[in-house]
């Protein structure tokens, strides 16, 4: 499989990274690069194998339903760029 | 009095304990080695005054007898790790001049046991790389060169300041990460001893995420027996990660020594690639006889997808680095581009703070993730990752205790030498060692010998399941037999 220059600019959208029109090439072209890398995998045979979820044998582990931590909003919000009290600020979303 | 800064981990700690020097004195002697190592950019940040003041605690301590293993011994910290009050970048402008309020649980482990900061070391920006090219503080040199030449080599990556520090004598020992190779490859590349130990056995708490499932803390060291020190104090169970295990950490040092006579281990078909230079074929099998003669039996062995290792690495790390990575949005910490709406903000912040590598991988575990191409990809790649588990699994179950490998497929290069052209040149690096993370398994490298141009080559070995101390056993053995490597001081 390989991607085309609307593949790309829609892939970047999706994560969030602004992609100049003159990026797109030389993006497409690493892109097309590492799958085309990638693609001897299709050639595994997979069958009834069951993907990993979980490197080491061990049962999900969950934290008890108690508050143990807390009262750190002056942390929180210490290395924010744009901060108003304990609120962080962007801009306007809601119209 | 010896240069302090040329003893062994374990020897500084027999002369502190003896009070042949203090605690300020090793500390100092590392600071001013630093200093006049700045070409090597090993350091993004020093903490003099931190270290010094930690050195004078520790001394204090030793003093009273009550000190802890690593009283007063001197590391580097890579920045990968969050350092309570000293700015933690991930080498990576998107932090900007973040600074942690809190401390990774690994090193706030090693301060519990008495160790000193000396400052930051600089790494591939996320660990994303192998040559730590791709910092936004500039590359890292290697100390070591060709024979007769003058180029500066890459130290590998991403842990390229670690290995440099620890090679060049600026530190006694680092802290290090591994996602697919970033402690064992820059560790061959440099000389020194580099462990993955297993997934869960060190606490993910605190370091900066690459790839979850992947990601692993271990040190680099001078000698096995220093690597065994501080991973020991480096490990350990931690309910702030829940993929951290909780099982005993034992006393590694004990291994250092230990008889390996009658250990099986298993020497991998699938490893010897074609072209592969003649060098680091002579080395694996002079490896292996060094093994042999302290008595341990050698056995072929196939781990048939090995080869689909490194492209099902380059699906999972991504794809999971997209979605770790999502969290540098420019809102709460970090930079912070400026635009007229939230998502331009998004856009704008990111495409400015990422690299180019980070944002090539971002991009590529978007696409692997989204809808319609998750099965063909994703979810094939950890079906490959459970066969190439299995061929482990099957190996250790016919007995086999450990497996020998070249730690690389190559000795240090030039920096801007691979890469440049097409990214997969660069990712082959790490073929031998990234079947280890895939499988969560421990790994250790140790210098085992030179190539023709002079420059460091390592080996690779591949334990069981928290089975790290017959890594150090074996380690041990070979370092014992191949010495010790030191490069020549041109800086």
């Amino acid at each position: 499989m390989s991607v085309d220059a609307a593949t790309v600019r829609r892939i970047a959208h999706l994560a969030r990274i602004a992609v100049s029109e003159g990026e797109v090439p030389h993006l497409q072209g690493e892109l097309n690069a590492m799958l085309a890398f990638v693609e001897q995998l299709s050639e595994v045979d997979v069958e009834g194998v069951e993907p990993m979820t979980s490197v080491t044998p061990m049962q999900m582990k969950k934290r008890l339903d108690v508050v143990n931590d807390g009262g750190i909003a002056d942390d929180i919000v210490a290395n924010a760029p744009a901060t108003e009290g304990h609120f962080f600020l962007v801009p306007k979303v809601v119209e | 009095m010896t240069d302090l800064t040329s003893l062994t981990l374990a020897e500084a700690r027999k002369g502190l304990a003896a009070k042949t020097f203090t605690s300020r004195e090793l500390t100092d002697a590392h600071l001013s080695a630093i200093e006049a190592a700045r070409v090597l950019n090993a350091f993004v940040m020093e903490t003099p005054d931190q270290a010094r003041a930690m050195a004078r605690e520790a001394d204090g301590k030793l003093a009273k007898g009550d000190a802890g293993p690593l009283a007063g011994i001197p590391l580097g910290i890579k920045d990968l790790f969050a350092t309570k009050g000293v700015r933690t970048t991930a080498c990576s402008k998107i932090l900007g001049n973040f600074v942690p309020t809190y401390e990774s649980t690994v090193t706030s482990q090693l301060w519990r046991d008495g160790a000193v900061m000396l400052g930051k070391l600089n790494n591939d920006e996320f660990a994303m790389g192998s040559a730590n090219e791709t910092s936004c503080f500039g590359p890292v040199g290697n100390p070591w060169r060709r024979d007769g030449s003058n180029t500066t080599l890459v130290p590998g990556g991403s842990s390229g300041g670690s290995a440099s520090a620890v090679a060049a004598l600026l530190c006694m020992g680092a802290t290090a990460t591994d996602t697919g190779g970033s402690i064992r490859q820059p560790a061959a590349f440099t000389a020194t001893v580099g462990i993955k130990p297993t997934y869960g056995r060190c606490s993910r708490w605190g370091i900066v995420a690459f790839a979850s499932s992947l990601d692993q803390a271990g040190p680099i060291a001078r000698t096995t027996r220093d690597a065994a020190m501080l991973l020991r104090s480096m490990a350990g169970y931690d309910p702030k990660d829940t993929t951290s295990v909780d099982v005993p950490v034992p006393d590694y040092e004990a291994a250092i020594g230990k008889s390996v006579r009658g250990l099986r281990i298993g020497i991998p078909r699938e490893y010897r690639l074609d072209g592969m230079p003649a060098e680091i074929e002579k080395l694996w099998s002079e490896g292996a006889s060094w093994l042999k003669a302290a008595g341990a039996e050698l056995v072929e062995v196939s781990l048939p997808h090995t080869k689909y290792a490194l492209p099902a690495y380059y699906i999972v790390a991504p794809a999971e680095a997209s979605s770790n990575l999502a969290r540098y949005d420019g809102v709460r910490y970090g930079l912070r581009e400026q635009a007229k709406n939230i998502t331009e903000l998004y856009e704008n912040t990111r495409a400015e703070g990422f690299g180019a590598e980070v944002r090539r991988r971002i991009m590529i575990g978007t696409y692997v993730l989204s809808a319609g191409y998750y099965d063909a990809y994703y979810l094939r790649a950890q079906k490959v990752r459970t066969l190439i588990k299995k061929d482990f699994e099957d190996c250790f179950a016919k007995g086999v205790h450990a497996i020998l490998t070249p730690a690389t497929p190559s000795a240090a290069f030039g920096i801007g030498e691979k890469g440049g052209a097409d990214p997969v040149e660069m990712y082959l690096n790490d073929i031998f060692t990234v079947t280890v993370n895939m499988a969560g398994l421990p790994g250790i490298a140790v210098p085992a010998g030179k190539d023709a141009q002079g420059l460091p080559l390592g080996l690779q070995l591949i334990g069981r399941p928290f089975d790290e101390e017959t890594l150090f056993s074996l380690g041990e053995v070979i370092e014992q037999a191949a010495g010790r490597f030191t490069p020549a001081r041109w800086w």
